[in-house]
């Protein structure tokens, strides 16, 4: 740890400089999978494209958890990128606060940003101390309980269209030796299927109780102990899924050796990439089918202050083509994920997408738990979570005693 | 000081600090980085585990309450425990199995130069690959377990790395194969240093080769063992990209260590106060061990 400091310390000496007109300018990301590589290779087009600047791919490989702290290790290291992903929420709160940013607040003034993002809790989180720090680009959904049809026609029943009935169908799906729930074993998984019982379960106003208000009490309550008793027979149904990766216990889905999934919105991509169709060889039920309410994750991309007036013209010339209508269609439809703009129409998007939009639409939306909680108080929900799901003893009364305990000391 | 030297410089008394001045100029370049990187260091992460620091590094003094929360972690205390078995066993296993396995080649085998080789070849390799090489030999669906079930014993259960309760197991196999060779070469360059002629006592006076070892080889091999305790612990204490590698801490938190925790803690958590607290824990750990052994080496050398 102390090696790491001092050579934090030791880049600092280096700065970015560059005099020419025409910037290159490096955005750093986690998007390597085939999808979502193709979706940020049209900000990328767009950007060369429209401008005399040049997008240079950071592309860092292993998901959010490996990618982020490179990319504040670089920014508080003095050698930042010119713009980089983060999730919506609290991520990169204290850089913007320290002073590490970028303002945004005049291009988002001048361009009415406020009149066309939908919702606009979305530059409430980019927001700090009435300044704007981020440009949200996409919304990404954890509510979708993925059901595979032909598992259930194996079995003889009908697809269940909420929760309970699921339960009810999962010991035939166990007899006949699927496996009703599919949950892969990475630790973000549990945790957002756990975050998806808790908005459908326990309803929106106990949610925003914890999530928003931190009370501790309502997360002792009746209300949660419905949650955490529905996580322990999630889990009873997810055992034996034997798979690490999202994908893979998606693929249990679409080969119909598992009932269903709960995973975000991503997820269609891969039903997509099988060729399977909406509505015939799978359903989706926002909300487990329970309360249509969808939270809106997603990502957004902040520009580490560059004391270059040219590097600075060109970060707002990407943040201002970011969220313009045109890149807002051409890389949420790649992405599979919805547009920030209200104003915009997604003619090609698919059934399971639609529904998305008309409950985005009606405003039954909720903040993601990154936007609520700190990573800090995230991580300690993760570590319960994934004890809690691979200890078949640990007692749901016991974890939601811990889970209180956690919310009581969030920040 | 020596009388030759004063008798040869004469009546005037030198300056002590001017002496080996050559040396000591050459000195300056790595004192100064053990004082800054290493100790400033320590200094810096413990005064900054005493404040509520989230992302960023800032003196807001809260006292002991890291070391509180700390302490009531289960993941922590998990991490601690794994720790202890991982390094007593691992402790204990690679000094017998190094020293048994350099004093087999040591007995003029044939072929000596190849099993050496194919002992310390193991330790070439980085605890990363190491790790996914026996992620994949212990996976049960296409390791161990389905090799000796295709031989036809199709009740064997082999699977450490899916079992919270043997996976400490699965990360020991890897980490003694890796690191066994080396102290093994350490075991064999000392057994080479010892006098062919204690050998031939030995054999005259009648002593079986057994209790030639244990009486009087080992004794003498006091100093290669020190060398190779201090190689082995220091190894343990940083325990991190094999855990990494094989199990991601899991299954649940079961596998989980306490470098492991500092990182997390630290980078993807942005908790740099409860990270500092559970490092400088993690030096004060080392300190209870290294400081007794310290002072009794310095109380020998005085006697």
């Amino acid at each position: 740890m102390k090696k790491t400091f001092a050579l934090l310390a030791s880049t600092s000496l280096i700065s970015v400089g560059t005099s020419a007109l025409a910037v290159d300018l490096e955005v750093t990301h986690w998007w390597t999978s085939g999808g979502e590589a193709a979706a940020v290779a049209e900000f990328a087009r767009l950007f060369n494209e429209n401008t005399e600047h040049t997008w240079v791919d950071g592309a860092i490989a292993g998901a959010g958890g490996t990618a982020r702290p490179i990319m504040i290790g670089r920014i508080t290291g003095g050698d930042p990128m010119g713009a980089t992903q983060f999730n919506h929420g609290r991520q990169a709160e204290e850089l913007a606060e320290a002073g590490l940013m970028l303002d945004l607040t005049d291009l988002a003034e001048a361009e009415g940003w406020h009149d066309f993002v939908n919702p606009t809790s979305l530059l409430d989180s980019c927001t700090i101390d009435g300044r704007l720090y981020c440009v949200p680009i996409n919304i990404h959904s954890w509510q979708w309980l993925w059901l595979s049809h032909q598992a259930y026609e194996d079995v003889g029943l009908p697809v269940p269209t909420n929760w309970d009935e699921f339960i009810e169908a999962a010991p035939a799906l166990q007899e006949a030796g699927k496996i009703p729930l599919a949950m892969g074993g990475q630790p973000w998984q549990a945790v957002g299927a756990f975050g998806v019982m808790a908005i459908a379960l326990a309803g929106k106003d106990a949610w925003s109780a914890v999530h928003i208000d931190h009370d501790a009490e309502v997360a002792a309550g009746p209300e949660f102990a419905r949650v955490f008793e529905a996580a322990a027979q999630a889990r009873a149904f997810s055992a034996r899924s034997n798979v690490q990766d999202w994908n893979q216990a998606t693929n249990m889905v679409i080969s119909g050796q598992a009932g269903g999934q709960i995973m975000g919105d991503w997820a269609q991509g891969e039903f997509q990439v099988a060729g399977l169709v909406a509505g015939e060889d799978y359903s989706c039920l926002p909300g487990l089918g329970v309360t249509e309410i969808i939270s809106t994750g997603g990502d957004a991309f902040y520009f580490p202050k560059i004391n270059d007036p040219e590097v600075e013209a060109a970060q707002l010339e990407l943040a201002s083509l970011m969220i313009s209508p045109e890149a807002q269609v051409a890389f949420n439809l790649k992405k599979g994920s919805l547009p920030v703009r209200g104003d915009v129409d997604l003619e090609a998007a698919n059934d399971c997408m639609q529904k998305g939009l008309e409950i985005l639409a009606t405003g039954n939306i909720l903040p993601d738990a990154n936007q609520t909680f700190s990573p800090d108080t995230q991580g300690q929900i993760e570590d319960l979570m994934v004890e809690f799901w691979n200890d078949p003893n640990y007692t749901p009364e016991e974890a939601q005693r811990l889970y209180a305990e956690i919310v009581a000391r969030a920040d | 000081m020596s009388s030759a030297r004063r008798a040869r410089d004469g009546a005037r008394p030198p300056i002590r600090l001017l002496r080996n001045l050559s040396s000591k100029l050459a000195a300056i370049p790595m004192v100064l980085v053990g004082l800054g990187v290493f100790v400033g260091g320590t200094i810096w992460t413990i005064v900054h585990s005493f404040t509520d620091s989230r992302l960023l590094p800032r003196l807001n003094w809260v006292g002991f309450d890291q070391y509180e929360r700390l302490w009531s972690t289960r993941r922590w205390l998990v991490s601690i425990e794994n720790l202890a078995v991982y390094g007593i066993v691992s402790l204990v296993l690679t000094m017998c199995l190094g020293f048994f396995l350099a004093a087999l080649l040591d007995r003029k085998i044939r072929f000596e130069d190849t099993f050496r080789t194919i002992f310390l070849y193991p330790f070439a390799l980085s605890f990363i690959v190491t790790g996914l090489v026996w992620q994949w030999i212990l996976n049960p669906d296409f390791g161990i377990q389905s090799v000796i079930r295709g031989l036809g014993f199709s009740g064997f259960n082999f699977d450490p790395l899916y079992n919270p309760d043997l996976v400490i197991i699965g990360l020991l196999i890897a980490g003694l194969w890796q690191g066994t060779g080396l102290i093994m070469v350490i075991m064999l360059a000392g057994l080479r240093g010892i006098d062919e002629d204690i050998w031939k006592a030995t054999r005259v006076d009648g002593i079986p080769i057994w209790k030639t070892y244990i009486v009087v080889i080992i004794p003498m091999m006091k100093p290669v063992f020190v060398t190779a305790l201090v190689l082995v612990t220091s190894g343990i204490v940083k325990l991190y990209d094999l855990v990494v590698a094989m199990t991601s801490g899991g299954p649940g938190i079961s596998s989980e260590v306490p470098a492991k925790f500092v990182y997390d803690t630290l980078f993807t958590r942005q908790n740099l106060g409860q990270g500092f607290a559970a490092s400088t824990m993690m030096l004060v750990t080392v300190a209870i061990i290294l400081i007794p052994w310290a002072y009794m080496q310095y109380r020998e050398k005085r006697q």
